[in-house]
């Protein structure tokens, strides 16, 4: 594909806001998970909750809006000169020419949960949850268009964990056809009752700090994040988006296919968009949720195609498990270790499993990555592979 | 932005498939007085076609014909779902559930909660590794799902199949998110220079005042209180066939842009 450049891009997670701090934590090896105390019955387990969402409501003018989600993507805007950026952007080429393509999983549904906590006597919606914006998926993409003042299309991508992913791939084809000159990608999860106890229901959730491809690892640790960037055709400075594979599993709602075949397809795909060879990969940021099957699927697909000098680890021990936003979540530590020559290691683990390769590391590396991959796997058996170049690669 | 259609399909409560639909459009026969029971999509098996939710149950159905007719093979394609609010019975289970006993909620409800669960099913049912996409855009969505669907046929140059989808409202959650019945379209959409029944020339465009095209068969009030309601007027222009007028269907694509679709017979 013709790569796009990523002028600016901004993430926030229990790790940290911004670019900076969320550096900082992973050179340093702080994670963001902390036992869980999200909700009024919490569950025994940890989570990345970001803090102070409660005593941050939106700004008046954005008040119909007003929810968790749409607050943690509020303040998720407001790092990284990220607003000064896509209004620079709007200067350019108009509001009405840049597009907004956003993932979630769950979107503003906490708000549903909420109003169901406290109904009406009439068994309707108590007067104050009555915004019918927020009770639906695109309460994420709809907010962002407004709160960023652009007026193209608009779309809110909803495919579980590869959501934030897929979102990239979306607005290329958009600005490939011209339908669009620039575009705001990115994605916002919040915790909620649904995935806590969704999760739950499923038994993966872990009662300790996920332990990604740990031969020990005993499951996900749910987490919270926001992320954006903003892809353009050219700017003078910023990394490269360039390429995206899309595949799906076909096999089971919540389980991956036992070889890996949905997540080799969105490999070879994103390697034949980039014009990519395997050993051309520096670092690869793997979906690495800690749970079994996953990480015994991943690892071996990893192992299988790349070799030794190939540097990939899983960051969920530093932000949780962000879902629906893990895919600009990990898009956005990619680019950090393009942009920084620090490769982020495996937080928490401990003994890696014997499935891995050489390629999955525990420490941190120092050292220059020119080009590299993310990757999303989701329910449903949707993934997602995408592709970054650093900035004076292309 | 051309592509042509190979299959149509439609599925309202009270008009089962498209071609009592296009009679209904086309004033020839008057829809059914009562309901029809939701689809049971022949993709799924048996126990699995009674536990599906609504949702799964009409995308399916819906995906199945418009392949049927395009006489494609559905694993092959790659698919866009559009669903304004996803399924609303499973979000009221799970509010409602929350509330009572959090930690008896079922795991199956959970895996069917997500929004691409017609998704999931659609390619784990057809053994398709091809990608899929589930996306909302509130009011606009199903010209959002039109134009991704439209935009993969035309960057990567292959069939892409389309499906839009709501169904009823329920509990609570019906009061701010109103929507009756069961509403469901599917399109297979191919390159321009493939074979099809009817063109699609497809452009954006950006308007403080938008025109749209409004509903005007006798088949919109019988689909009115569906929240995709707003995709009868493609369906209409793709019945009336060249006695459809020569202005194109113009349809809410963002606030302030619309999607304006050109439907001309081959």
């Amino acid at each position: 594909m013709q790569p796009l450049r990523i002028p600016a891009w901004t993430l926030c997670s229990a790790a940290g806001d911004g670019q900076a701090a969320t550096l900082e934590a992973l050179r340093t090896r702080r994670s963001g998970l902390k036992p869980n105390d999200f909700g009024s019955a919490p569950l025994p387990t940890w989570a990345g909750r970001v803090l102070g969402l409660e005593e941050q409501p939106l700004p008046s003018q954005f008040a119909d809006w007003d929810c968790r989600n749409n607050r943690l993507a509020w303040r998720g805007l407001q790092s990284d000169g990220f607003l000064e950026a896509v209004a620079a952007t709007r200067e350019r080429y108009g509001a009405e020419r840049i597009a907004v393509v956003v993932g979630t999983s769950t979107s503003s549904i906490g708000a549903s949960e909420e109003a169901y906590c406290r109904l009406a006597p009439d068994g309707g919606y108590p007067p104050d949850m009555r915004r019918s914006i927020i009770h639906t998926p695109h309460s994420l993409g709809d907010f962002v268009q407004h709160a960023l003042q652009l007026r193209s299309v608009a779309v809110t991508v909803a495919t579980a964990c590869s959501s934030s992913a897929k979102v990239f791939a979306q607005a290329a084809r958009l600005m490939q056809l011209g339908l669009a000159d620039a575009a705001v990608v990115g994605g916002v999860d919040t915790l909620c009752g649904s995935v806590l106890f969704g999760f739950n229901s499923l038994e993966l959730v872990s009662r300790q700090p996920c332990m990604p491809f740990d031969v020990d690892r005993c499951g996900i640790s749910l987490g919270e994040a926001a992320g954006f960037a903003l892809l353009v055709p050219e700017a003078s400075a910023g990394p490269w988006f360039i390429g995206y594979g899309e595949s799906s599993d076909a096999h089971h709602m919540s389980t991956p296919h036992p070889e890996g075949r949905g997540a080799r397809l969105a490999l070879d795909e994103v390697l034949r968009r980039a014009a990519l060879e395997p050993h051309q990969v520096d670092y690869i940021n793997l979906h690495g949720t800690a749970s079994r099957k996953n990480d015994e699927v991943e690892a071996a697909a990893i192992a299988q195609l790349f070799p030794a000098t190939t540097v990939a680890s899983s960051t969920k021990g530093w932000t949780g498990h962000t879902l629906g936003a893990a895919g600009i979540v990990e898009a956005a530590i990619t680019l950090l270790a393009l942009e920084h020559a620090m490769l982020p290691g495996t937080l928490n683990t401990r003994s890696l499993d014997a499935v891995c390769g050489p390629q999955v590391r525990l420490d941190n590396v120092q050292q220059e990555a020119r080009r590299a991959l993310s990757l999303s796997f989701g329910f449903g058996g949707s993934n997602c592979a995408l592709a970054f170049a650093r900035s004076d690669v292309h | 932005m051309t592509v042509v259609v190979q299959g149509i399909a439609f599925w309202a409560s009270r008009l089962p498939g498209w071609e009592l639909a296009r009679e209904v459009i086309l004033g020839r026969q008057p829809a059914p007085a009562t309901a029809s029971p939701r689809p049971a999509p022949g993709l799924l098996a048996p126990t699995e076609r009674r536990r599906a939710p609504d949702t799964v149950a009409l995308a399916l159905e819906v995906a199945s014909r418009a392949c049927a007719a395009a006489g494609v093979a559905a694993h092959e394609l790659p698919s866009v779902f559009a669903s304004t609010h996803g399924d609303l019975a499973i979000s009221d289970y799970m509010c409602a559930t929350l509330v009572s006993t959090p930690t008896l909620i079922s795991p199956i409800k959970f895996h069917n909660s997500v929004h691409n669960a017609a998704a999931g099913y659609w390619s784990i049912g057809t053994g398709s590794h091809a990608s899929y996409t589930a996306l909302s855009a509130y009011h606009y969505t199903f010209a959002a799902g039109l134009l991704e669907a439209v935009t993969q046929v035309l960057c990567d140059e292959r069939t892409v199949l389309y499906v839009a989808f709501d169904v009823e409202a329920k509990g609570p959650l019906a009061t701010v998110s109103p929507s009756s019945g069961l509403l469901g379209t599917a399109l297979v959409l191919a390159p321009a220079q493939y074979p099809g029944s009817h063109r699609l020339s497809l452009a954006q465009d950006v308007s403080d005042a938008p025109q749209l095209t409004h509903a005007r068969s006798p088949a919109a009030a019988v689909v009115a209180q569906n929240v995709l309601a707003n995709c009868l007027p493609l369906f209409e222009a793709l019945a009336l066939g060249s006695d459809a007028p020569a202005t194109p269907t113009v349809l809410p694509l963002s606030q302030r842009s619309v999607l304006r679709v050109a439907v001309e017979v081959l």
